[in-house]
């Protein structure tokens, strides 16, 4: 059919509804496999509890905004070290690459959140209303009782799912066993309910209706993958050589030769994205693979090698076409470009945890100020003012106790006392103004700068750190 | 279900290097979506003040303004802190610097003062400016460093007329007035000068000064906070220590002007402010 350009062209186009078939193999079982792990991960995790000492939290996985704290196991990562969180999303990014550059969309066929609730919510609409037949011939007809009840219950049990997501989302903020409690008891933050109303409606929604358009029109990801991949990635494709032409019935009996394609469609069935593997590689493929499950267990009961429908890259196919080997699975994952890729993000990941293990438990930032760089006082001492800003990461109030050292005779002194320590508190960031100061007539008076490093130790665990500046004289 | 063949599309006509862009319908969703934004948008325009006119914008049903928001907030920051500002009313200033959490409060409280209300004269930094308004940071004060004192002076101004507790006190103009002539004001200033390192006993401004100074500056050149006669012996100059600053300032007098503050500030303004000054590091 030729385009119709007497109409003018439709506007908007209503979505093509996919009921996607049971199917059983390898995959579909390694796919399950998955689906257990990883939503086991997320409800779960809020929930492991690791003693941190009575003035910290005992939840393992925590992100506390409030006191802008990030709790991860024996980690603990304050706001300012923030770059712990953007390596780990580096190396996400990096690992995402060596992934995509070997494996192609496995991301998205295996692992991704869309991709795992919309199989979960595919599931209780199988076991509700039934497999594939049962559920167009439901969608073809009218509304009638039974019909109301499947829906009903289907949107029932989907929306207790989406739930259990969004409420599981906020025991990452907050103490989980406290927050459940205040959930119900109407106790919550404002935000609290919000962000899990939110998830709700988006799980509820993608997983339940929106389903691969997510990953169609919305999702980015797909689009740029297609720069990651080349003509070794592996990807699901279909043999065409081998199985064209395709033919099925009396039709088949009748052509000569005839390729293993028996046209039966069950790779169209069972696929989430609605898509013919056979037609070549597409933008909507996910890889996930099912297909493969799908056609190898028709080519078992025709009695044909399995593998009509494969992992198999680019590559391959013309190497096949040609009547060469295909080259092995290893070769095709290990290769400079995925090599450079693990080098990569194991770099970042070394790099992580040795900055992880030589963090201190004190720390101190120096702001000199500078407004004004110096004052005199009536003696003729010349002052200059710094606030440090002590950290004490540790559970216990401490004493931190301020020094300096410099070529020049030089005095510090802590603004409102007469000591040199200041407490501070258990899991606290103090801020504190010190003075610096010179004799008058002192070379450090008289010039224009001199060099100084300032101290603090703690005094509880004599851990210690520096920080080096600058002070400034009369000139 | 079996998805249209990409063939049935029209095309928009354009073509680069074989590669042809169809004109394919938009997604059902996306068009309600944008059906939707434009729904919103116009009950957003009557929500909230959007539409101007001549001589102002309507004003939205929910009677709705960003003034007001703020106005929300200052007030609940207000309830917040209204028991902390009570307590500062009632609190001695002494006792105010040995309480921790009042004396944070105050600090806090007395920076945003300071900013709003101080700074234009004595700096963001509250050094203040050679010849014209002392520098709050150092040990050394006009009128006392103590933190009443500093309290009193920032409530009652400096030579601020209007109010009647001001801080008062007024150094001729020796040149001006003609009770000192040219050489006689040379040489009192070569020995408040002589003051900061080893005064010069037993010259004529040793005299000069213990006749027509010391009554303010006191004998030994200390000064005498009560009258805000600056101490002469240090190494700090409000108006310049070098031999015509001090000239200028025997001949013409000098006379800073600060206002008073109680009639301006509130109470616990005033108070935060002066425990402000008197933590800034120079506080006696
Ligand atoms: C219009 C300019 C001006 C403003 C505004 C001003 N001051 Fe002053 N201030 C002065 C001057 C001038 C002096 C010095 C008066 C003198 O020479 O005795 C002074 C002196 C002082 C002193 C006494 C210093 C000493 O050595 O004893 C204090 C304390 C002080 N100001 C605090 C403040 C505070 C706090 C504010 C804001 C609430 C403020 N000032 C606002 C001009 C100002
Ligand atoms: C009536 C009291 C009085 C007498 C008498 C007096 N002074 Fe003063 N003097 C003051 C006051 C008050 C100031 C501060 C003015 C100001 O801050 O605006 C001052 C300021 C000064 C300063 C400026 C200090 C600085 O930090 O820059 C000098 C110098 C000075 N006097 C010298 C003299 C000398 C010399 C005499 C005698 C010839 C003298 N004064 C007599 C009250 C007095």
């Amino acid at each position: 059919m030729s385009a119709d350009t007497s109409q003018p062209p439709k506007l908007f186009e209503a979505r093509e509804p996919i009921f996607p078939k049971r199917v059983s193999g390898a995959f579909r079982r390694f796919k399950w496999w998955i689906m257990a792990v990883t939503l086991g991960i997320y409800y779960l995790t809020p929930w492991i509890r690791w003693d941190r000492g009575p003035n910290l939290p005992d939840q393992a996985v925590l992100v506390d905004l409030a006191n802008r704290r990030f709790y991860f196991f024996m980690i603990e990562i304050w706001s300012h070290e923030f770059y712990f969180v953007a390596g780990l999303l580096i190396m996400a990014g990096l690992g995402l690459f060596l992934f995509t550059s070997a494996l192609g969309r496995v991301w998205c066929g295996y692992a991704c959140p869309q991709t795992v609730w919309t199989d979960l919510f595919i599931l209780v609409e199988r076991w509700i209303e039934g497999d594939r037949n049962a559920r167009i011939r439901l969608w073809r007809q009218k509304y009638d009782l039974r019909k109301w009840r499947l829906r009903l219950t289907k949107w029932f049990v989907w929306l207790m799912i989406a739930v259990a997501t969004g409420g599981a989302w906020v025991f990452y903020f907050a103490d989980a066993p406290t927050l459940l409690v205040d959930l119900f008891t109407g106790q919550a933050a404002f935000v609290a309910y919000a962000s899990v109303a939110v998830l709700t409606a988006t799980t509820f929604v993608f997983g339940g209706f929106m389903r691969e358009q997510i990953c169609i029109y919305a999702c980015p990801w797909p689009r740029i993958q297609a720069a990651m991949m080349d003509e070794e990635t592996i990807t699901v494709a279909y043999r065409d050589w081998r199985g064209e032409p395709r033919s099925h019935g009396k039709k088949r009996d009748a052509t000569e030769p005839h390729g293993d394609c028996i046209d039966c469609n069950a790779c169209v069935a069972v696929c989430p994205m609605g898509i013919d593997i056979r037609d070549g590689q597409q933008m909507e493929c996910i890889t996930c693979a099912l297909c493969i499950d799908a056609c190898d267990e028709i080519m078992d009961k025709i009695g044909k090698p399995r593998g009509l429908i494969d992992y198999c890259t680019l590559g391959d196919e013309v190497r096949e076409r040609a009547g060469e080997k295909p080259i092995p699975a290893w070769k095709h994952i290990i290769r400079p470009r995925t090599i450079l890729y693990t080098v990569l993000w194991a770099g970042i990941g070394i790099a992580l945890i040795v900055g992880l293990f030589i963090r201190s438990d004190i720390e101190m930032t120096v702001s000199p100020i500078r407004n004004p760089t110096f004052i005199t006082l009536s003696d003729g001492t010349v002052r200059n003012a710094y606030d440090v800003r002590l950290r004490n990461k540790t559970g216990d109030n401490r004493d931190f106790r301020l020094s300096l050292t410099s070529e020049a005779p030089l005095r510090i002194r802590v603004s409102g006392t007469d000591l040199l320590s200041v407490p501070v508190a258990a899991n606290e960031t103090r801020v504190q103004r010190i003075f610096i100061e010179a004799k008058p007539g002192t070379d450090a008076a008289e010039t224009h700068a001199t060099d100084v490093t300032i101290w603090v130790e703690d005094l509880g665990s004599r851990e210690r750190d520096s920080v080096e500046t600058l002070f400034n004289g009369r000139n | 279900m079996a998805k249209r063949d990409d063939d049935d599309y029209p095309t928009t006509g354009h073509e680069w290097d074989g590669i042809r862009e169809y004109d394919k319908p938009m997604p059902r969703w996306w068009v309600w979506c944008f059906y939707a934004t434009i729904v919103f948008a116009i009950g957003y325009t009557i929500a909230y003040p959007a539409w101007p006119g001549i001589t102002g914008a309507t004003q939205g049903v929910l009677g709705y303004s960003t003034r007001g928001a703020v106005a929300e907030d200052i007030a609940r920051y207000e309830a917040q802190n209204a028991g902390l500002i009570s307590q500062i009313n009632e609190t001695e200033l002494s006792t105010i610097l040995e309480t921790p959490e009042l004396l944070q409060f105050a600090n806090a409280g007395g920076a945003a003062v300071f900013r709003n209300n101080c700074s234009q004269c004595h700096g963001a930094g509250a050094a203040g400016a050679m010849g014209y308004y002392p520098n709050l940071l150092d040990d050394d004060w006009l009128w006392g460093g103590e933190v009443e004192q500093i309290h009193q002076t920032i409530a009652h101004g400096i030579r601020w007329d209007e109010d009647w507790d001001t801080r008062l006190s007024m150094m001729p103009a020796f040149g001006v007035d003609g009770i000192l002539n040219d050489a006689e004001i040379e040489a009192v200033a070569d020995y408040v000068i002589s003051l900061s390192s080893s005064p010069a006993a037993g010259t004529l401004g040793e005299t000069l000064y213990l006749d027509n100074c010391a009554a303010c500056h006191m004998d030994n050149g200390m000064g005498e906070v009560e009258l805000g006669a600056p101490n002469l012996t240090d190494a700090i100059w409000l108006y310049g220590g070098d031999k015509a600053s001090v000239v200028e300032t025997i001949t013409y007098s000098r006379a800073g002007v600060m206002p008073a503050w109680a009639d301006r500030l509130s109470e616990a303004e005033v108070k935060q402010v002066a425990v402000y000054v008197h933590s800034l590091g120079g506080g006696q």
